[in-house]
């Protein structure tokens, strides 16, 4: 299993360097961003001067060579338009996108389990039926527009909930958190909601079909047999078992959500690292968009590397292969 | 004698009559009949088809001809609600386009995309999956380390036919592995026929039925992601706009109150994709009980 996790760190630290130079090229052909650290009027000759401070006179290759040793040593550039390192504004912002990923990920859990579990046990009631479709129904929409459906109806035509922005936000450890206050959560709910919808359909066809699969096997019959109740056998021996799928599909999930989350803080005008992308492809802030990029490549590598490491920890047949 | 005889329809089309008759009598027919979902798709896909390609039949206005335009006519709403006009079913948007007009023009689009960004992704992770399984060996180390690192981005960081490829490449490859060992793989061989006839003319027929049931609900997920990409301002171009163009054109005025504009084309695409989902969940069943 050591060697397995050493290969697996291995292939992380080459993703990440793909990474970078798919970032870089990707850059280097859309755009001079000369032109967003220049006056309008500025002459030819100072436009040479912001190419050479830039950097951009020199060949692609020694270009490339001084972003990357710029990263390693943990200097992500400055934002044109912020003037502040770009990192740093990454940093300000990703509470309010973690505090909606992780609500969401909690409401789509909470509502999922439930209804997979009994979506599988009972597969052939109208009850099961239904749920599957709705299901099916929650993969087939557009995650964005529901968003939109919601504020109409909750903002605009019932006032229940603020239709955009974040509320009030207290510092907790260092990060400004904002469900602490009922005002602040107010604020969370909607987008919290638009974001789970999808991962909640998809985790409750998962969770039902792991159910199917689980409550074949024969210790659920021997259980059975025994005579442990319904509601023990279910959830005990069934779902336990159930959910050690579920364990690679959450590493995967929470890179979607992140992804969705671009698109629900752009409707709610929500202020994290997500409308952030947005807003500096609008201006052009390169530097902003490179550290994202990478942030997120990075978020995402290292998490499916914890959960391979989860997963090997938690299922034994692993360790032997 | 012979001027009596009923004139025997032309070669091509009795084999497709008799493909066709197959085709009823099959297992998938009788299953089909018997599946409220699996019909429900189909005429929800039969139906958006028709619509697509019937597509300036079904409008009175073309939405994209400035010439047709008037604004007068812009807000109005659906035609149930007061103040709405029988010639707008679905109301009218900004710029006095009709909304009904937008989604039958804009799903052109959508579609366009979703079929070929799917065709594209099958074209590349089918070719690749292929040459994984049959060759092996370091080839295919090679194939699958970059399907893995694809995989570990997530879908928005890169563009739709990049992402797509490999599931194909990885079915593919999976039923490739399988089908070679067989023995009319073995005879094909034998017989000296090149490693690309074999792949071609034997492997890959056999290796279809998978590709197809990913491909029928990628489609579906395509138009979802373009949507996605268009309501973000980096999709296709603003002159002809797709139904993710539309959801977000509405979403400018939504808070007026003119919910028309961006619901009505938002609904458009659930139930698409619904229908291509169902369908496809439907065939994922029949034709492939591994993939359940």
């Amino acid at each position: 299993m050591f060697g397995h996790l050493i290969k697996r760190f291995i292939q992380m630290i080459f993703v990440l360097w793909i990474v970078s130079v798919l970032v870089f090229v990707m850059m280097s052909f859309t755009g001079d961003p000369t032109f967003m650290m220049v006056p309008l009027d500025a002459t030819d000759e100072q436009i040479e001067q912001a190419r050479r401070i830039l950097g951009l006179d020199q060949s692609h290759l020694v270009q490339y060579w001084r972003f990357l040793t710029n990263l390693l040593q943990g200097d992500f550039g400055r934002s044109f338009v912020f003037r502040q390192p770009a990192l740093q504004l990454i940093m300000e912002r990703l509470p309010a996108t973690l505090e909606i990923v992780f609500l969401a990920m909690i409401m789509a859990l909470v509502v999922a389990i439930p209804l997979g579990v009994y979506a599988g046990a009972y597969p052939q009631r109208a009850g099961s039926r239904a749920l599957m479709a709705g299901s099916l129904i929650g993969i087939s929409l557009p995650g964005f527009w529901l968003g939109m459906v919601l504020i109409f109806i909750f903002a605009v035509k019932l006032q229940m909930f603020p239709s955009s922005g974040r509320g009030p936000t207290e510092m907790i450890w260092g990060m400004r958190l904002s469900f602490l206050s009922w005002e602040g959560f107010r604020h969370l709910i909607l987008p919290a909601v638009t974001l789970s919808v999808g991962t909640l359909a998809i985790l409750m066809s998962i969770i039902r079909a792991e159910m199917m699969e689980v409550l074949r096997q024969d210790y659920i019959k021997f259980a059975r047999a025994k005579g442990a109740a319904n509601r023990f056998v279910l959830f005990k021996h069934g779902l336990k078992n159930a959910l050690i799928p579920l364990i690679t599909v959450f590493g995967l999930m929470l890179g979607d959500l992140i992804a969705f989350a671009t698109l629900t803080e752009t409707i709610f005008a929500w202020p994290g690292i997500g409308k952030l992308l947005v807003d500096s492809i609008y201006r052009g802030d390169r530097p902003v968009i490179v550290v994202y990029l990478m942030f997120v490549a990075f978020l995402f590598v290292v998490v499916n590397f914890l959960v391979d490491v989860a997963y090997a920890l938690i299922d034994p047949r692993i360790k032997v292969s | 004698m012979a001027a009596n005889m009923p004139a025997a329809p032309p070669a091509p089309q009795r084999s497709l009559q008799r493909s066709w008759q197959r085709f009823l009598a099959s297992e998938l027919a009788h299953n089909w009949r018997r599946s409220a979902s699996a019909i429900a798709g189909s005429i929800i896909i039969l139906g958006f088809v028709v619509m697509v390609t019937a597509g300036p039949y079904l409008t009175a206005q073309n939405p994209y001809d400035v010439r047709q335009l008037d604004i007068m006519e812009a807000f109005k709403p659906p035609m149930w609600l007061e103040g709405g006009a029988f010639q707008y079913i679905l109301g009218t948007d900004q710029q006095g386009r009709d909304v009904w007009a937008s989604i039958v023009y804009g799903s052109r689009i959508s579609l366009f995309i979703g079929l070929a960004a799917m065709l594209g992704s099958v074209l590349i992770g089918a070719t690749l999956g292929l040459v994984a399984g049959f060759y092996g060996g370091r080839l295919d180390a090679v194939i699958m380390r970059i399907a893995d690192i694809q995989l570990s981005f997530p879908s928005v960081l890169i563009a739709l036919v990049s992402v797509g490829w490999v599931v194909y490449a990885r079915t593919v490859r999976g039923a490739t592995l399988r089908e070679k060992n067989r023995e009319y793989v073995q005879a094909a061989r034998v017989s000296g026929l090149p490693n690309h006839k074999i792949i071609l003319k034997h492997v890959l027929p056999n290796v279809l039925t998978p590709l197809i049931v990913i491909a029928t609900i990628q489609v579906g997920t395509f138009i979802l992601i373009e949507a996605s990409l268009s309501f973000l301002g980096v999709g296709v171009p603003i002159t002809q706009p797709s139904l993710g163009l539309l959801i977000k054109n509405g979403f400018d005025v939504l808070f007026s109150g003119l919910w028309w504009i961006s619901v009505f084309p938002g609904l458009f695409i659930m139930l698409v994709v619904f229908g291509i989902n169902l369908l496809g969940d439907f065939l994922r069943d029949e034709l492939n009980p591994r993939l359940k």
